[in-house]
């Protein structure tokens, strides 16, 4: 019994091992991983990091360029930059966790209904995803953002609605693919019922491939989130983002390049980041994917 | 062929009505009065009474759905009741600029793009390959207004070398485009990569085909066995993204325009969200969904045309 777990333990571990070193030998994966550590890191370590009090206003500092005391140097309103674009990653990183948690909650339930149910019901989930999807993303949140007024949630709204039909369509092909398997018509016969055939036999079958893409969104889950902000639409002042970063700079372009700069960088460490890993994982883990995407 | 092209037409035709309906459920269904949004808090009962009748807001919910559903049908998208002209107009005034942006960025990823994915797949790891690869991915990752603003940044406002602002409406048509050059840069960007990536797998999938050999082993030229039976077939997959793309180009031309302060569509949606005029709101967001449905539409027929195997699936 206890070789039987010794065993179990042993090869999960150079699973873990296998992957981590075929990820250290892609040098793109490894660059993206490297990047991503740093996003999550200061998420995670933002208070003991920041300098200074990301809302605190110093008028008497404003507009500096980058020097020892302010490393990114400050905005408008005296704030340090570098102190901003540090708790700004837990804006990003907590919009992108709950919204693609939400959608991927929504569109599996909707995705496994559309591939098991009955096709009328099909047919009209089918037909909202597809409605949905012909709207163009920036302008659907804007008119979105008219009607309820801009927030945080507001912004997550506007991510959870956009992606369920990407999740879904997935989640339907597939259980439309291992609907008719034998092990699933032989579970039927047995008389087990829906929820146990859903949840024990289709899921397992479809969450892995379903992880990777949920994982590859993340880049433009944070996009829209700080391009709303930058717009003035999104995530509220005072609270730090790297898009009401990029706003203020965008207002004082012609007073300091800085502002733009350092509200950039992020965005750019961010996105790359996460799509070179994303990328290389799924490489590593499934290869069949690669054609889908 | 002619069924497909009646099931395709009937489908886009049914999601643009549902899109109709879901655009104006949504208003009737937040919470608030649409009336007092438009109006703002210090209205007068009266006031938004007769604007409520003028729009038509006191009468049911099918009736309503239905009869903005007839009036879109028409053309006719409401008044804006800013300056008591019609939405559609107004949206159609702006349109123009946004399509030509969206052509200019598109045309010149093409011209770099397609090339560059064809050098890489006949070049496979090769440096220029590798770089290519490297490349694309960044480029689709970064957003686009991230692009924009850094090309404002360098070439408008530290350079000088390009205008920053506008669209050069009314100056000569060198002024409008170099108006355009910074903006059709932010936007086409991330579609070198995105086109040279695509063209590349595709590339690579038809080069390993029986037909391909079968030039090569006539003793056909290379560049005759690429350009002629090669890239005709690898450019199928192109064609179809490029359709799906508007809506992405969209987007992006949304960030430009606001960017860089050029009329267009995307400048007429972010100043209506500021003041929350949400009939031209609505009605630019439905114009472009049209614009992107038909888009998809045309280029679905298309290759439909080119592949039978597409007819079959619908």
């Amino acid at each position: 019994m206890s070789e039987a777990v010794n065993r179990k333990m042993r090869t999960e571990r150079s699973a873990l091992y296998n992957l981590l070193s075929r990820l250290y030998h892609n040098p793109l994966g490894f660059f993206g991983l490297i990047l991503v550590v740093i996003v999550v890191g200061s998420a995670i370590f933002a208070d003991w990091i920041v300098p200074y009090d990301p809302i605190a206003i110093n008028i008497r500092e404003r507009l500096q360029g980058p020097s020892a005391k302010h490393l990114m140097g400050t905005d408008q309103l005296g704030r340090d930059v570098f102190s901003r674009i540090v708790m700004g990653s837990r804006i990003a990183l907590k919009v992108a966790l709950v919204s693609i948690t939400l959608a991927l909650s929504c569109g599996l339930v909707l995705g496994l209904i559309a591939g098991y149910g009955p096709p009328w019901l099909d047919k009209i989930i089918i037909l909202i995803f597809d409605t949905i999807r012909s709207f163009p993303t920036i302008m659907f949140a804007l008119a979105i953002v008219t009607l309820v007024g801009p927030s945080l949630e507001t912004v997550i709204l506007v991510v959870v609605i956009t992606t369920i039909p990407v999740y879904g369509r997935i989640v339907r092909a597939q259980t439309q693919a291992i609907k008719n398997n034998e092990f699933i018509l032989a579970e039927r016969a047995m008389g087990a019922n829906i929820i146990r055939i859903l949840s024990l036999h289709m899921l397992p079958n479809i969450i892995g491939p379903l992880l990777i893409i949920a994982s590859m969104d993340l880049p433009g889950v944070v996009t829209i989130e700080a391009g709303l902000s930058f717009l003035g639409v999104g995530v509220r002042p005072p609270t730090p983002s790297w898009g009401s970063v990029l706003n203020d700079g965008y207002s004082f372009i012609r007073n300091t390049p800085w502002l733009i700069v350092s509200g950039g960088i992020p965005l750019i460490i961010t996105t790359l980041g996460f799509t070179f890993l994303g990328e290389a994982l799924r490489d590593i883990l499934d290869p069949k994917l690669r054609k889908d995407i | 062929m002619w069924i497909y092209l009646v099931k395709r037409i009937l489908l886009a035709t049914i999601i643009v009505i549902t899109a109709v309906t879901l655009l104006y459920s949504m208003i009737l269904a937040v919470p608030g009065d649409p009336v007092t949004v438009l109006l703002g808090p210090r209205s007068t009962p009266e006031m938004r009474d007769t604007l409520r009748a003028q729009m038509g807001l006191d009468k049911p919910f099918y009736y309503q759905i239905g009869h903005f559903l007839l009036n879109v049908l028409q053309g006719d998208l409401g008044m804006d009741v800013f300056s008591n002209r019609p939405v559609s107009t107004i949206v159609f005034e702006q349109l123009p600029h946004t399509i030509i942006l969206i052509l200019a960025s598109i045309g010149w990823a093409i011209l770099i793009g397609v090339p560059l994915g064809c050098y890489s797949a006949i070049h496979r790891n090769s440096f220029v390959d590798k770089l290519t690869g490297v490349f694309s991915v960044g480029t689709i990752a970064i957003p686009s207004f991230v692009i924009a603003l850094y090309a404002l940044l360098i070439f408008a406002v530290e350079l000088q070398w390009l205008p920053a602002i506008g669209a050069g409406t009314g100056g000569t048509l060198v002024d409008r485009i170099r108006h355009l050059i910074l903006p059709a840069l932010a936007v086409g960007l991330g579609w070198v990569g995105y086109l040279s990536r695509l063209v590349r797998a595709s590339m690579l999938e038809v080069l390993g085909e029986n037909h391909i050999r079968t030039a090569r082993a006539f003793g056909l030229p290379e560049h005759v066995v690429i350009f002629r039976y090669a890239l005709k077939i690898a450019i199928l997959p192109t064609i179809a993204l490029l359709g799906v793309g508007i809506g992405y180009l969209l987007s992006a031309a949304v960030f430009a325009e606001i960017v860089f302060a050029r009329p267009g569509i995307g400048k007429l949606i972010y100043e209506s969200v500021m003041t929350r005029n949400y009939p031209i709101v609505m009605g630019s967001v439905l114009i472009t969904t049209i614009f992107f449905v038909a888009s998809t539409m045309i280029s679905d027929i298309i290759n439909a045309g080119l592949d039978p195997r597409i007819r079959e699936n619908l």
